[in-house]
């Protein structure tokens, strides 16, 4: 696509306009997706559109003007945007327009790419089926009846459903390589510090990263390259220089040392899932790679110390929706207190409202060290066994990304503890701030005779992004996945 | 007043915390300007508005002021530091949290010495230890008396750099508090890393005070004192608080725990609303902002370009200039006056004669300006050269103050230090100033006194002797001051004493 519009044999808006098109017709009515939350207009404003401000000093420089050129690209609604509104999926910022516009758009812009809209997420990032957005629940595209995974389950389902070929996610718990998993197609958390968090609005600061989605490797890579790099406006963004990562891919997996992890195979992993674990491990090994079995002992430990931890800046990080500067505000309150508890009480679902209680009690004195405290020095454990794994020599892990397909809508709505236990694979890679990608592994039988997807996971050690992303890539391969050209 | 013995065996126990901003150009995580009194809610942007997603990027020009101060108060800077959230609501706060320094602060056990007259200190060096030194940006501004019925909220304060200062609870008197704090004053205006001024809240202060028995180790339960906007009012507020403290106790009751509120108005504290203080602030280090990492070369560059502080300063000029300790005292109160005077005295040559310049009519021309030192339009090359004029004996004092009056004239509106300001010497010169010596002219002007006074001179000869400073004074007149004085006191006394 991008070679096609940087030679000029396609009009720059002939994509973007397509993938609108697109996105009208499978995302409303009866049935719809419900993936976006807001469109462009066709034409949209030029790639070249004026950013926010300029960087400042220091700046790594974006990959490659036209990187994407005339590529229609979805973002997800906490990434914030001059052209259209930034929700977050939640009532309390509805309507809300960013006078400025996250790095990763900006960047987004300056390689060429163009904004079809905005995608639909669970509220602030809290969640793992997108039903827990304001404004209704994605559907997705393998099976209208299931959820797309979550949080960035409307991203997710915009590139399953071949609205575009990349779309921006954020992955804070998992919410990349969830959906990813559960909608068939690829999804990658980069490192932490990889790509700039200005402008992605803030679930939990310490976890949070901009992740990319694609129908192949090779699509999801490009994308991060575009968007990755050392920001000054973002202090937890890393000073180091972007790889080639699209380049390199078809290098393959020869020879590097792929840890199985014995606490992602528990007993109590449904035997297909299993199967197809196995299956794409024989596909590894045929591809030359060296199969271990490894041990990441405080694994067990992750998901109650991610719902510590997350939680807790979550409840810090949401105070500032208080209705007064901007989004919802109760403005019939007679007194500051019963503003902020109205315009709170109203804007926020109670998915977010559940973890604002949480983190708060998790901070609040008296249980401070019981909680918070003790989380932080399980989440430095959790770190050191994959610090140890890699001294040994392992240059990846391998793991299921979920233990099971996507789930239909409504299953899990009433039991937060069940839907927490799905992000048990993937927690672990940002309790750590390493990188991981999801890809797809294979089908499982559905039930009512339909075939969802699963994912398998490839961790690296930090900075690594490169040979993960080959060795996802020699995975899609013997799947038969080309990876269209983008 | 405040110095009376404490009553019925109970003493005073003092703590401060003491909030300074720092004299940043930006603010402390975004670059918007930190100007005081500017049109509300302009200084702002997406950081320090608290936007969706916007992030802080630290100033690190603010972190050298902070360890600037930190090393002045004799602390230890700590080569890490961690940057904690202290959470709560309040609409002048726009995150919902605010920046600041909890479990490990930029600087810990620092003691500040200032010189008192208090007679109760034997050394009269009251040595106040410092817990520590942390940073943190402050809030914005709640204004409830500019709307009816409504509170409005002004953000150009959000995000202004502050160090916050913790005393060990070390005071035993409210007098001793105002002398140390106006010693921390001068200090940090020596610095240069505030304007310390309270009123337009660049400097706060808090203080925690309690009473117990004399002797007794065990502190009392404490009460926390607020909005004072001047050392003063410091003063006051904590003699009120300490007397009713005295009272509670003495009709047998227990001090409570509680905030309290200082009126300036009514000379009285009252409690604060129990609302408005009863905070879990939940802290915990921002994930947003890696640890602050102040390297040993960087302490050791701000250490070795601390400047001369004041009580250096004031021990140097009694040596260098031989000042008396009360000139050297005032001289050095702020910088810009010591330098000014230093400058002068250097000049001159005659530091003496330079300090009482520079404490009478000087100090008095600047404070009718209300004009610091460095503003002041008579700059110290030209006062040392009117005290040179008044030594060689070209001008008298009396003619100098009248120049000194005309060189001010002289630079009203034109740039300060400028050239178009006239000299001393110009004046002098084109006023025909200069003293007259000359015996001829002298003699004329005694005659024609003499003359238009027979009946006085008939009385000085019946003996009235002290008639001869009327005399003078009547030279002097028709010279219009510039009669050398003690030729005219030699001419008039051989005048009379002829018969």
């Amino acid at each position: 696509m991008a070679a096609a519009v940087r030679e000029g044999s396609v009009p720059a808006d002939h994509y973007l306009n397509k993938a609108l098109e697109q996105a009208r017709a499978v995302d409303r009515g009866h049935e719809g997706l419900n993936a976006f939350l807001a469109l462009a207009k066709p034409g949209g404003p030029a790639p070249d559109a004026p950013d926010s401000g300029s960087g400042r000093a220091g700046e790594t420089h974006p990959t490659g003007d036209g990187l994407l050129a005339g590529v229609p690209v979805a973002v997800k609604d906490n990434l914030c945007t001059l052209d259209l509104p930034t929700t977050c999926a939640s009532r309390i910022l509805e309507g809300y327009r960013s006078p400025y516009e996250a790095t990763a758009v900006r960047r987004l812009r300056v390689a060429g790419a163009r904004l079809v809209g905005k995608t639909n997420m669970d509220e602030f990032a809290m969640g793992s089926s997108t039903e827990n957005s304001a404004f209704g629940p994605t559907r997705n595209p393998r099976d209208r009846d299931r959820v797309p995974g979550g949080s960035s389950g409307g991203s997710a389902a915009a590139v399953a459903a071949g609205v575009v070929p990349c779309a921006l996610g954020s992955d804070t718990g998992g919410s990349v390589r969830q959906p990813a998993a559960f909608c068939g197609v690829v999804g990658v958390k980069p490192t932490y510090g990889r790509v700039s968090r200005y402008g992605l609005v803030a679930f939990a600061s310490s976890l949070d990263q901009v992740g990319a989605f694609g129908r192949s490797v090779l699509d999801a890579a490009l994308l991060l390259e575009a968007v990755a790099g050392y920001d000054p406006r973002d202090p937890t963004s890393v000073r180091r220089p972007v790889p080639d990562l699209s380049g390199g891919l078809d290098e393959g997996i020869r020879g590097r040392v792929v840890g199985l992890p014995r606490e992602y195979l528990p007993d109590t992993l449904a035997p297909e899932v299993r199967a197809r674990y196995d299956e794409a491990v024989e596909r590894l090994r045929e591809a030359g790679a060296r199969i271990r079995e490894v041990s990441l002992p405080h694994t067990r430990f992750a998901v109650s110390t991610y719902y510590v931890l997350a939680p807790a800046e979550a409840s810090s990080n949401l105070a500032r929706y208080d209705g007064v500067r901007y989004g919802g505000r109760a403005s019939e309150a007679r007194s500051t207190l019963e503003l902020y508890r109205a315009s709170r009480t109203r804007g926020f679902g109670p998915e977010v409202v559940r973890r604002i209680m949480l983190g708060t009690f998790g901070l609040s004195a008296g249980y401070h060290d019981q909680y918070y405290d003790r989380a932080q020095k399980v989440r430095a454990l959790i770190a050191r066994d994959f610090e140890r794994v890699w001294a040994d020599g392992v240059d990846l892990l391998f793991t299921p990304t979920a233990p099971g397909p996507a789930f239909r809508l409504g299953e899990r709505t009433a039991d937060p503890v069940a839907m927490y236990l799905s992000d048990v694979f993937t927690v672990t890679a940002n309790l750590a701030g390493i990188p991981g990608v999801s890809v797809p592994m294979g089908e499982v039988a559905g039930g009512g005779g339909d075939r969802p997807p699963l994912g398998g996971q490839f961790l690296a050690p930090p900075w690594h992004e490169a040979p993960m992303l080959q060795a996802a890539r020699a995975l899609e391969v013997s799947y038969g996945i080309t990876g269209e050209d983008t | 007043m405040t110095d009376r013995a404490p009553d019925a065996g109970y003493e005073a126990v003092i703590g401060l915390e003491i909030h300074v901003q720092l004299r940043t150009e930006e603010k402390l995580f975004c670059p918007d300007g930190t100007g005081f009194g500017e049109v509300p809610n302009t200084n702002v942007c997406p950081v320090c508005l608290g936007l969706p997603g916007a992030l802080p990027v630290l100033n690190r020009e603010a972190v050298e002021l902070a360890v600037r101060a930190s090393l002045a108060f004799g602390c230890t800077v700590h080569q890490r530091s961690v940057w904690a959230r202290k959470n709560y609501f309040y609409p002048d706060l726009p995150k919902g949290y605010q920046i600041s320094q909890f479990e490990e602060p930029l600087a810990t056990d620092g003691v500040f010495r200032v010189e008192t007259d208090d007679t109760s200190d034997p050394v009269g060096r009251l040595a106040i230890r410092i817990r520590r030194i942390h940073m943190e940006e402050d809030a914005g501004k709640s204004i409830h008396d500019r709307f009816e019925g409504a509170t409005a909220v002004d953000l150009n304060r959000t995000g202004t750099p502050l160090i916050e200062m913790v005393t060990e609870p070390d005071f035993r008197s409210p007098a001793q508090v105002r002398a140390w704090l106006t010693g921390v004053k001068q200090v940090l205006e020596y610095l240069e890393v505030s304007d310390c001024n309270m009123e337009e809240g660049s400097l706060r202060v808090d203080a925690n005070v309690s009473i117990r028995p004399v002797g007794s180790e065990p502190l009392g339960t404490k009460t926390e004192l607020k909005n004072m906007n001047s050392f003063s009012g410091v003063e006051r507020a904590l003699d009120v608080e300490i007397a009713r403290q005295r009272d509670v106790v003495a009709m047998g009751g227990q001090v409570a725990h509680q905030t309290l509120l200082w009126d300036e108005r009514r000379g009285d504290v009252r409690p604060m609303r129990s609302k408005e203080e009863s905070h879990d602030y939940r802290y915990f280090p921002d994930p947003d902002l890696p640890p602050l990492q102040v390297s040993e070369n960087l302490i050791e560059a701000v250490k070795a370009q601390l400047p001369e502080l004041p009580a250096a300063r004031r021990t140097r000029f009694r040596e260098d200039y031989g000042l008396p300790a009360y000139d050297a005292g005032v001289l050095t109160a702020r910088r810009p006056l010591a330098d000014y005077y230093e400058e002068t005295a250097r000049t001159s040559g005659a530091p003496k004669e330079a300090s009482n310049w520079i404490m009478g009519p000087v100090l008095a021309a600047m404070n009718a300006r209300d004009l610091e030192a460095d503003d002041f339009p008579v700059r110290p090359v030209h006062l040392a050269e009117l005290i040179d004029l008044v030594e060689e004996g070209t001008i008298n004092r009396n003619v100098a103050k009248d120049v000194l009056g005309r060189m001010l004239e002289s630079a009203a509106g034109v740039e300060v230090g400028s050239a178009a300001a006239k000299t001393p010497a110009e004046i002098v010169r084109e006023e025909g100033l200069a003293t007259v010596s000359d015996t001829g002219r002298l003699e004329a002007w005694v005659e024609d006194a003499l003359a238009a006074h027979p009946e006085e001179v008939a009385r000085f000869r019946d003996g009235e002797t002290r008639l001869q400073g009327f005399f003078m004074g009547e030279v002097m007149k028709r010279s219009r001051g510039k009669a050398d004085p003690t030729e005219v006191a030699r001419i008039l006394t051989e005048r009379l004493e002829e018969t």
